[in-house]
């Protein structure tokens, strides 16, 4: 099957396009709304924040989440920001601006249209957060406060202490519970997407795994809004929560969406690092730290094994003994240089044998100078939270020793491919948020997420999707005919099978032997070479897997292993594309570093007359391989230039 | 510094299913690291269950970073154990070697068991859909920077904000109350202008729903604040009280 992708994106000049396409879109009656029924998955800041604003508009929601509340969402655990071009501090910020350094930032893999919409409607996002109640920090006169992120140069972050997202969710959460209580949305909690249903080739429902009972449900619905986040935790160990998983994307991938730059992750250059292989996840420490941290390591190979073998402390090393090696190499932005680049400079320098901690694999992150400036108490009041955070992972006090961090993995751009309305190429299959690659290209900066997940979900779906219904209509659906049959009795297989394997590798080893194969080839730096060896490790364990994982329990009940196991069957596959999309791909950009393709000194080498394309892969059957469907990236605004931080 | 290893005896309360009978049973657990997390020593439990071809033990968790308020297990008589932060951020540094710890799941008729460590806190949820929000719907909000909220307003109230809806507070009560729950959420809401015209109707509201969930009542004993991982203060009890009377003496909304 030939697919040509259309992106959709409207004619006319940037500044217009959002405005004019949609004027163009058609809308739905308002009598008539409440005859759709509208299926959301995941209740996270793009779904809580979309099944909110079209129950608003008057259309019948139901939302499905696998956790006990909506208020779980992993969207709750960002701690540092949201970006929106308000320019109240006056220091030169305009939708532009932002525009231009999130295009810039994700390294020109993104699509001009949809970052221009992204930063247009980010001002919105700011004034209906703030009614809802959310608590972003204040200035004395009773404004709004702000601060630079993530290698920023203007304050265009809005923040509520170390816990952004939390507020940010908590506000969409409220916002979906009154239309809960109005009727116009239903709960689901507890249960878990396992299949995308197509009728006549549209997305006409989902078929979904209830936790605690086990039972396997059918729902109808008019469109499917897929807000079910990053794939992160295929590297086993990442920042994501311990529940977050691919299998809605992938099962929607599976049933014909694309799956776009599946390669482009990011990760996290503050992390607290791994203590041991009993590891189950890994702490972010919020990037606006590097606001007032340094990063370091020592100068020398024999000064950071002293400090590996507890013979010195990182307080004994003299200045001249210290590598601010981000402040070196990135004079202009240093510390605040841009995610990918520093987790790759750390990397490098733990490589060259600096790295410090008792694995060797951190490098510190210093607030002594900090400290002296501004006072213990200004910096408490800054980040109070993340130190006692610090303090409790590792038992040591950040106030008189410096930090250890280390990159982890942390954010996927890639996700199911989508047009400028946010529908796959699917039909009435829509994907918001982490859950899409629609907006970040290859790289995402700082404070972004939160702010695509809701303009996706308060202000762009609630448009663009009553366009889609007009075209379907909004005869009455069922939810038993053949395709429903069909994908319940799939889905019962697939379980069956799982269960009766009954080897005897539990699903936890089988996945961090995926993590480390991902982490070691296809992380942060990646060569043909590995991710070819990869390749070959990954058809093994999917091997491995699915004759001798070891399942215990029954389907009719609450069994966390068998939720894992469903997962990771879904990790294992997405893996093995992330491999062919990294191999693609002969450039470096953003996330993506090959070490075959960098500047002699050691920088990036994009190659935008090759590789400017959205990588899109298509499903074409069980042992076959994904087709790669290119859509061309076109820069009419933006010249894509290099991306210097020096 | 070399890292301590311990064992320990488990005593984890194991129960089918919601309306199974349930029973404390007896785990050991060797070479237990002192930098694990609470979790990963049960991690460690569950895969050696596994292994054996027995049922891990359930238990609710996600972020493992202390917010999402997902994990909830009463340790050695506390709910998230022996320190002021949530269980997914205790760590085993804080136990001996030898040390026998029971493990039970939050106890209050509201919170129904799910299956071993695994409660049912959809009570809460129906308490916030009750009233706990202000009524703006998307497109309609006026520029952020046009309600000025002074900054200590505003830090009070993010300090009722912080609750993350795990149920400590109830776990910790002698009478299962959820007084500390919809307080910080009535307190947050009442302080900010943008929930001040709803504020009536969402105190009589919210309290309503909390009786009908079956949540006792508050007899000022303090355990839920000398409890709750994000020190939400007695305050917000004192705020909804005042707040709830207020509403009752003036308005016959609910």
């Amino acid at each position: 099957m030939d697919i040509n992708l259309d992106s959709k994106i409207p004619e006319g000049p940037l500044a217009e396009k959002w405005t004019k396409h949609k004027f163009s879109l058609k809308l739905v009656n308002p009598a008539n709304k409440r005859k759709y029924d509208i299926i959301v998955v995941g209740s996270g800041l793009a779904g809580a924040s979309a099944a909110a604003s079209l129950a608003e508009l008057g259309y019948n929601v139901k939302i499905f989440t696998y956790h006990d509340s909506p208020r779980r969402a992993h969207s709750i655990a960002a701690q540092g920001g949201i970006n929106a071009a308000k320019n109240y501090q006056n220091d030169g910020d305009s939708v532009y601006r932002l525009f231009y350094d999130t295009l810039k930032g994700g390294d020109f893999r993104a699509r001009e249209g949809n970052v221009h919409r992204l930063a247009e409607v980010s001002v919105n996002i700011i004034d209906q957060c703030v009614a809802q109640g959310v608590p972003f920090a204040r200035e004395y006169g009773g404004l709004l406060a702000n601060r630079s992120f993530g290698g920023a140069q203007v304050s265009r972050t809005f923040y509520a202490r170390g816990q952004t997202g939390q507020q940010l969710l908590l506000g969409a959460y409220s916002a979906l519970s009154r239309q809960i209580s109005a009727g116009k949305v239903k709960l689901y909690n507890r249960s878990e997407m396992m299949d995308l249903v197509l009728v006549d080739g549209q997305a006409k429902g989902i078929v979904t795994r209830h936790l605690i009972t086990g039972a396997i449900e059918s729902h109808a619905g008019h469109a499917v809004l897929l807000c079910t986040g990053g794939y992160g935790n295929v590297f086993f160990l990442s920042t994501n929560a311990m529940n977050c998983n691919v299998t809605a994307a992938w099962r929607a991938h599976k049933r014909g969406a694309l799956f776009a730059n599946p390669c482009f992750t990011q990760i996290h250059p503050t992390c607290i690092p791994v203590s041991g292989d009993y590891q189950s996840k890994l702490t972010l420490m919020s990037e606006s730290l590097r606001n007032d941290g340094r990063v370091w390591v020592p100068k020398t190979k024999e000064g950071a094994q002293q400090i590996r073998e507890s013979k010195k402390l990182p307080t004994d090393l003299k200045e001249e003994e210290r590598d601010y090696f981000l402040e070196r190499k990135y004079p202009s932005f240093g510390n605040l240089a841009p995610r990918d680049i520093s987790s790759r400079s750390a990397k490098v320098m733990c490589d060259e044998g600096l790295g410090v901690g008792q694995t060797g694999l951190a490098v510190y992150l210093d607030f002594a100078d900090a400290i002296k400036r501004d006072g213990q108490p200004a910096i408490a009041a800054r980040y109070g939270n993340l130190f006692d955070m610090y303090e409790t992972i590792t038992g040591e006090n950040p106030y008189q020793q410096p930090m250890r961090i280390y990159p982890a993995v942390h954010y996927t751009m890639g996700g199911l491919w989508v047009d400028y309305n946010l529908m796959t190429n699917v039909p009435g299959c829509f994907a918001l948020g982490e859950a899409n690659f629609s907006d970040h290209g290859a790289n995402r900066l700082g404070a972004s997420a939160l702010m695509q997940g809701l303009a996706d979900g308060y202000f762009v779906v609630p448009y663009t999707l009553g366009d889609y219904l007009v075209s379907t209509g909004s005869a009455k659906l069922a939810n038993d005919g053949p395709e429903f049959k069909q994908a319940e009795q799939d889905v019962k297989d697939r379980i069956a099978t799982i269960l009766a394997i009954k080897g005897t590798r539990t699903v936890d080893e089988i996945h961090r032997d995926l993590g480390l194969t991902m982490w070691d080839y296809c992380g942060m730096s990646r060569t043909k070479e590995g991710l070819e060896h990869a390749r070959e490790h990954i058809q093994k364990l999917k091997k491995d897997f699915w004759s001798n994982v070891k399942v215990v329990g029954t389907d009719k009940e609450m069994n966390q292993t068998l939720e894992k196991a469903l997962r990771l069957a879904d990790f294992i596959e997405l893996g093995a594309l992330m491999i062919e999309d990294a191999l693609d791909r002969n450039e470096s950009c953003g996330g993506h570093f090959r070490e075959e393709y960098q500047t002699p000194d050691g920088e990036a080498d994009r190659n935008d007359e090759a590789y400017a394309y959205v990588a899109a892969w298509q499903y074409t059957g069980e042992n076959n391989p994904e087709v790669l469907v290119k859509e061309q990236l076109k820069f009419e605004n933006l010249k894509p230039s290099k991306r210097s931080y020096k | 510094m070399a890292t301590q290893s311990m064992n320990l005896t488990l005593k984890i309360w194991r129960q089918k299913s919601r309306d199974a009978k349930g029973s404390l049973v007896t785990y050991k657990v060797s070479g237990i690291n002192e930098h694990m997390s609470f979790l990963e020593m049960l991690d460690v439990l569950n895969e050696d269950l596994l292994r054996k071809g027995e049922e891990p033990v359930t238990f609710d968790h996600d972020c493992r970073e202390g917010i999402c308020g997902t994990c909830s297990l009463y340790i050695n008589g506390r709910p998230h154990g022996p320190a002021r932060i949530t269980t997914c951020q205790l760590h085993m540094r804080t136990f001996k070697d030898g040390d026998t710890i029971v493990i039970e799941p939050w106890r209050a008729a509201a919170f129904p068991i799910v299956k071993d460590l695994m409660v049912d806190r959809s009570a809460f949820d129906r308490i916030i859909q009750s009233g706990g929000f202000v009524s703006v719907n998307t497109g309609s909000a006026r520029d952020a920077n046009e309600i000025p909220i002074g900054k200590e307003v505003a830090d009070e109230a993010f300090n009722s904000a912080t609750c993350i809806g795990c149920g400590a507070c109830v776990a910790a009560c002698k009478n299962a109350s959820a007084m500390l729950f919809v307080g910080a959420k009535v307190s947050q809401l009442a302080m900010l202008p943008q929930g001040k015209p709803e504020a009536k109707r969402r105190a009589e509201a919210m309290v309503a729903q909390m009786d009908a969930e079956g949540f006792g009542a508050c007899t000022n004993t303090m355990a839920c604040v000398a409890e709750c991982p994000k020190s939400i203060s007695m305050a917000n009890i004192v705020q909804l009280n005042r707040e709830f009377i207020g509403a009752k003496l003036t308005s016959n909304n609910v």
